[in-house]
This record gives C-alpha cells, structure tokens and sequence, in this order.
C-alpha cells in the first residue's frame, strides 16, 4: 500500500536510525507529546533503534487518560439520570471515575452507546426525539472541528434533543505549562502530527522562543518518527532550537482554516481541568453563547453543580498516572505496572486508553526491552 | 403476518411443526435428520472429538457469510482442529419474535450449502421463538462431532522447540467485514468475511506429514491470541515475523484508519500449525493447493527461550512482545 508501507521501510529506517547515532554526541531528553506517538514507538521498537544518547518520554497527549476524574464522575451521574442517551468515543467509557465508570453504568442499566463518528450521535437524538442524547466531548483540537459540526448541523437541523459536554482541550497551553512546571528537562518535543494538521505550526513558536526547546511535527508512522527524531538531534546539537514540520503531507504552518472557522464558531476558550496536572488556564474549549442550547453543562446544571460541590473525586492510591502524563516518570517508575494494574484490571487511565502510555508499555513489552 | 416468526412457531403445536418441516428439513434434509425422533442415532467407531459453539453476530448477514455459514464453519473448524474428521452436526436456532421468514430462509439456505461443501450433515436440532426484544434476531448453536484418524496426535501442549509455524492466509478479513457493517461504522472497504470450512484443507496437509504438533483457528483474539495460547500451553517461546504475515490491502487500511493492529483482529477460514520443521516446506507445498490455503506461509518458529511468551520481529527490525487481546477491540479517538 503506497501511502503507509513506503514510511515503513526497514532500510530506510536503519540508515536513518544511523544518521541520528552519528549525530548524537550528548544525551538528550524528548517527549512524545502524543499518545499515538507513544504507540508507534513502543509498537515498532524505536526505543532500540535509536542511540543509548536519546531518552524519550510520554507526555499528557492521550486524551482519554487526561480527562479529569470530576469531569468523569459528571458524565457517570448524567448517565444515571432518566431519559438520557449517552454518547461518546471508544475507551472513555472504561476509565474509572472516583467510584464507577461509564462501562458499570452501562452494566446498571444506563444506555450508554459508543460511536465512531460524533454524526452518528446527532442521528441516534434524531432517532429518539423524546430522549435527551449527550456526547462525552473528549479529544483534542482533532476532534474539536468535527465535534463543532455536528453541534452546527444540529442547530441548523434543530435537533433540540442533542448535547455535548465539552470536556475538549487544547494542547499548546499545556506544553507551555509542562514547561513552566519545570519538573522535567526537555531538550525537544515530538509535536502532536493530527493535532498541528488542524492549527498548524505557529502555535508552538513560543516553546523555541522562550524556553529554548525545540519542537519538530511528526507523523505517526516509523519513518515518520525517525525523522523527527534526527531533526531534533540535529537542532539540540547545533544549539538552534525551532518549530520545524518533518509531516510535510499532513500539516501546513497555517493550519487547516476551515476546521479552525468551525472551531471558532461554537467554542470559546475557557481554563480546563487535566487529570495529573490540574486546572490549566486557557486550555479548554467550551461552547459559546450562541450555541448554548446544545451545552450539556447548561442543559443539566444542577448535576454539573453537585458533582462539583459533593468534591467526590478520588484518585487511586499508588496510581503514578498524573506524573506518567507530565513526563515526571516512566510507566516503569510506578510500583502498580503490571503488577496490580494491568488492562485487564486496569487502576489509572493510563493503562485503560489504548493511547495510554502505560498500555502501550505493557502491550508491546517494554520489560522485555 | 405470513412473512415474520411469531410466539406461537415456538408453541410446540402446529405453527412449530411447519416450521421445522417447511423452513429448516427440505434443505438440511437426511435420512438421519428425517426421522424427526428425539435423538438422532447412529453408528461411529474410534476416537471421537466433540464441540459446541454458539453464535450471535450481529448484523446476521455481512459480507462473504451470514451467521448460518458460521456457525456451520465454526463447529467444522473446532472439530478440523483436533484433527478430526467432522461427521455429524446439531443445529439449535433461537429466534426472535417478528424475524423475517425471508431472511431465516436465507440463512438456511446458506447452512445448506456450507454443509454440502464441508460434506457434514446435521442431524439433530431444535427451535425457540422468544419475545421481541430477548435475543437480537437470531441465535445459533452448532455441536459437532467427528472422528480422528488413529495416528494423528494434536494439541496446543505439542509445540516443541525448532518447530514450524505456518498461517494458512491473509488475517483480519471478517473482523474488519463485520466492522464495516455494524451501525456507527459505514465505512466500505473491499473486504469480505473469510469465514470457511476448513476441515479438507486439515486432511490435505494430514496427507503430507502426521507430523503436525499443533493446530487452532484464529478467531476472536486473532493470531496474536492463539499464538499466545500455544506458548503457555507447550512452555515454549514463540518468534514470528511481521513482514511474512499476509494481510489484504483493505485491512491494512482499515486498521490503520481504525487504529487496530490487525493480529488482533478475528478470523473465521484461518488456521495456524506449528509442525516438525522438517516436514515445514511439504505441509506449506501441499496447503496452497486449497483454495483455502493458497496465501500459506511460514511465519516463524517455536524456540526454547522465553517460555510462554511471543515475540514479533518487527519490519524495522527490533523485536517486541506481542501479548494476547486484553478486552475489546476499540478505534482509536485521536
């Protein structure tokens, strides 16, 4: 298949792999900040192909694994409610909240229902006009666009019965805090490819310019990965750190307009609340004014408060998901790692979400390493 | 409301009747089944194997099967994989009230045809009707029974060090045909359903070498699930190689589209021997005779070394675990 085996190709890998040796003269930390890139390293064994000199870690890029325990336990009580059709996408719906999960409000009795494409949810409300149909908004500024569609096409369609509860986040403002936090050196950052494909290269100006980090776009396909890798060798080596894009097929310094226009149009920006990091300012979007109607947070305030209010949340004890995500540890740091946590029995979300860095550790051995 | 199964086509009285005689013996008919008695009798001498399988997919009808050629396929293969020959079949159909006459038609049909090529016969069966709303359509239970060749001698335990391991064809079809069915995911690939008896292509590689150790169909799970089952079984490790497995192009895709590492994704035509390595190339020769097996290829091999655990060369190279399917195959959000 033309558009992925030609970014697989073992030669090219290896000479590539050779060029980053040859380059690499100090140790150097990155972060992955994606959890897909997390993935595909772990899954085509970068981590070996690479020189001893490159240490890369996992950043707080799965965003099933960030989303906030409250936020959960929000969805989990509105799930519980009469009358309501719960939407939402893959894993979420197995992340332990502080006392249940959507997949345990599932087994009790709640219609929770996974879709593919948030379209699908708009079609299921304008299946059941006399229920009230809400879709769990996780994700990045990837999802972001299409969640905002579906949002217009509802207003325009006057699907009445139809919410989102934006739980939606946006990646530069998190890096800037990761790199304000301080508690890990990074030398460079892989930058998240599907995320920059949508708002481009310029937002991330600012880790270069004031951190003095350097920042190269990736793809997520082995080649892909390799090549970014090299590009940030070659950047921390020379000393001239910048936002460079080595996914020259996917992302444009200007972003895609059109998804950015949609995005605009329903969500304003508002602080948002990161599992492991806390209330980061800036770094959410929520649905604006104009569309508020569709606010899952409005429609069902009073639960949003009680949620709130009871303070339930809860983190499991032992649980190293919050510095697995802030790059502070490894998934082989926590004393839970495939000891008590597992996928089967999973503890934090980190090991739930298959974007998770601690499932793809477990998935694609790294012990065996 | 001639056209759809109500309540009373459970009943036991005349509704059931015509249903057994009208829609299930004029194409499932044998001399056996005819009698219609309580139990099917019949004669059968050596090491017998016996299976059981129920099967509730959904959507019932997808591309290259429909659950009818399934469950047939399903049993035969269960059986297939003791390295018995499938003689006798039961069929047990649970339907929900209101589905179509139509549709259950087809779905015999399809039981029909499926037995005819594996050359099984059912034998023995039975109908329930439940209320709408307690089962999803239809539910079928297949059981099966077959004979095994005196010499043959196959198990999960029976890998041993310097073995073989053979796939018999490209992976991941019917899990991604049944994919791109179900509601939420109308995505068209051209990918249809595996879904096969593979019980002649058993006996063909039988009659190259008794030599085969062990053999299992990759179903749910996938390959990385059986592999993993015949590694703790034998206490062996196991190595493979990713770029020997076949995958057709439209999977490729859509695993790549859905985020799922196709090993992990069902089959339901596919097997994986692991056999004496000197026999390897005689076995692979003579499987690719079978439609079947045309794809076969050797996939890697058994060693010593990390009992219980499977290893994948990657195409890049460097090695890593390949661990069995911890719950469900989910597409990827971001």
């Amino acid at each position: 298949m033309k558009f992925i085996d030609e970014y697989q190709n073992s030669e090219l890998a290896t000479k590539l792999a050779q060029r980053i040796a040859d380059r690499s003269t100090k140790p150097i930390r990155l972060m992955e900040f994606c959890g897909g890139h997390t993935h595909a390293i772990m899954r085509y064994g970068i981590r070996q192909l690479v020189p001893k000199t490159v240490e890369m870690r996992s950043g707080p890029g799965c965003p099933v694994c960030v989303t906030a325990t409250s936020d959960l336990d929000k969805a989990i009580a509105i799930a519980h409610l009469p009358g309501v059709i719960i939407t939402t996408f893959g894993d979420i719906i197995r992340v332990p909240g502080s006392y249940s999960s959507l997949q345990q409000a599932k087994a009790e009795g709640a219609d929770i229902r996974v879709v593919y494409s948030i379209m699908d949810a708009v079609e299921i409300a304008k299946a059941n006009p006399r229920k009230s149909v809400i879709f769990i908004g996780i994700g990045f500024e990837t999802t972001a666009p299409t969640i905002a569609a579906s949002i217009i096409k509802a207003k325009k369609e006057e699907v009445e019965n139809f919410y989102v509860l934006s739980l939606l986040k946006l990646t530069p403002p998190v890096m800037k805090t990761l790199l304000d936090l301080g508690e890990v050196k990074l030398d460079g950052i892989v930058g998240p490819g599907h995320v920059s494909v949508i708002i481009g290269s310029y937002p991330y100006e600012f880790i270069p310019r004031n951190y003095g980090v350097a920042c190269v776009i990736s793809g997520f396909e082995p080649l892909d990965i390799l090549l970014c890798i090299d590009k940030l060798v070659e950047q921390v080596e020379s000393g001239k750190p910048q936002v460079e894009i080595a996914y020259r097929r996917g992302v444009k310094p200007q972003g895609n307009k059109k998804a950015l226009e949609s995005m605009n149009e329903v969500f304003e920006i508002d602080g948002a609340d990161w599992r492991g990091i806390g209330i980061v300012p800036q770094s959410g979007l929520k649905i604006n004014q104009k569309y508020q109607h569709f606010d899952a947070d409005k429609a069902f305030p009073d639960l949003s408060l009680r949620a709130k209010r009871s303070n339930l949340e809860k983190e499991p004890r032992g649980c190293r998901c919050g510095d697995i995500l802030r790059g502070v540890a490894t998934p082989l740091e926590c004393k839970l790692f495939g000891k008590v946590c597992t996928p089967e029995k999973p503890v934090g979300p980190c090991m739930v979400s298959s974007e998770g860095a601690c499932a793809a550790y477990y998935q694609y051995g790294a012990s065996y390493e | 409301m001639n056209d759809t199964i109500l309540l009373a086509h459970g009943s036991g009285g005349k509704l059931s009747h015509e249903l057994v005689e009208k829609r299930f013996l004029p194409f499932l008919t044998n001399p056996m089944l005819n009698k219609l008695d309580d139990s099917a009798i019949f004669e059968a001498n050596g090491r017998l194997a016996f299976t059981t399988d129920s099967y509730v997919v959904n959507p019932i009808f997808f591309p290259g099967g429909d659950i009818g050629k399934l469950a047939i396929c399903g049993t035969v293969n269960d059986l297939s994989m003791s390295g018995a020959k499938p003689l006798y079949l039961s069929l047990s159909a649970i339907i929900e009230e209101g589905f179509s006459l139509k549709e259950l038609e087809r779905v015999v049909q399809s039981i029909e045809a499926v037995a005819k090529e594996a050359e099984v016969s059912i034998i023995t069966g039975d109908t329930k009707v439940v209320n709408h709303g307690q089962a999803d359509k239809l539910f079928i239970n297949t059981s099966g029974i077959g004979i095994i060749p005196a010499e043959v001698d196959i198990s999960g335990a029976n890998a041993k060090d310097g073995d073989k391991i053979i796939l018999s064809g490209t992976i991941g079809d019917h899990g991604i045909a049944i994919m791109s069915q179900r509601e939420g995911l109308r995505f068209s690939v051209p990918v249809e359903s595996d879904c096969a008896p593979l019980n002649k292509l058993v006996a063909q590689m039988l009659e190259a070498s008794l030599k085969i150790h062990c053999l299992r169909d990759p179903t749910r799970g996938g390959l990385a699930t059986t592999l993993n089952e015949f590694a703790e079984q034998s206490k062996v490790g196991i190595v493979i190689q990713e770029d020997k497995i076949p995958i057709e192009e439209g999977v490729k895709a859509a695993c790549e589209l859905l985020g799922f590492d196709p090993i992990y994704v069902a089959n339901e035509g596919k097997l994986v021997a692991i056999v004496e390595p000197n026999d390897a190339d005689k076995i692979l020769a003579q499987m690719k005779q079978n439609t079947c097996g045309k794809d076969a290829a050797i996939i890697g091999e058994v060693i010593s070394e990390h009992p219980g655990r499977v290893i994948m060369k990657t195409k890049l190279g460097p090695s890593r675990i390949v661990d069995m399917l911890s719950g469900e195959l989910l597409p990827r959000i971001c």
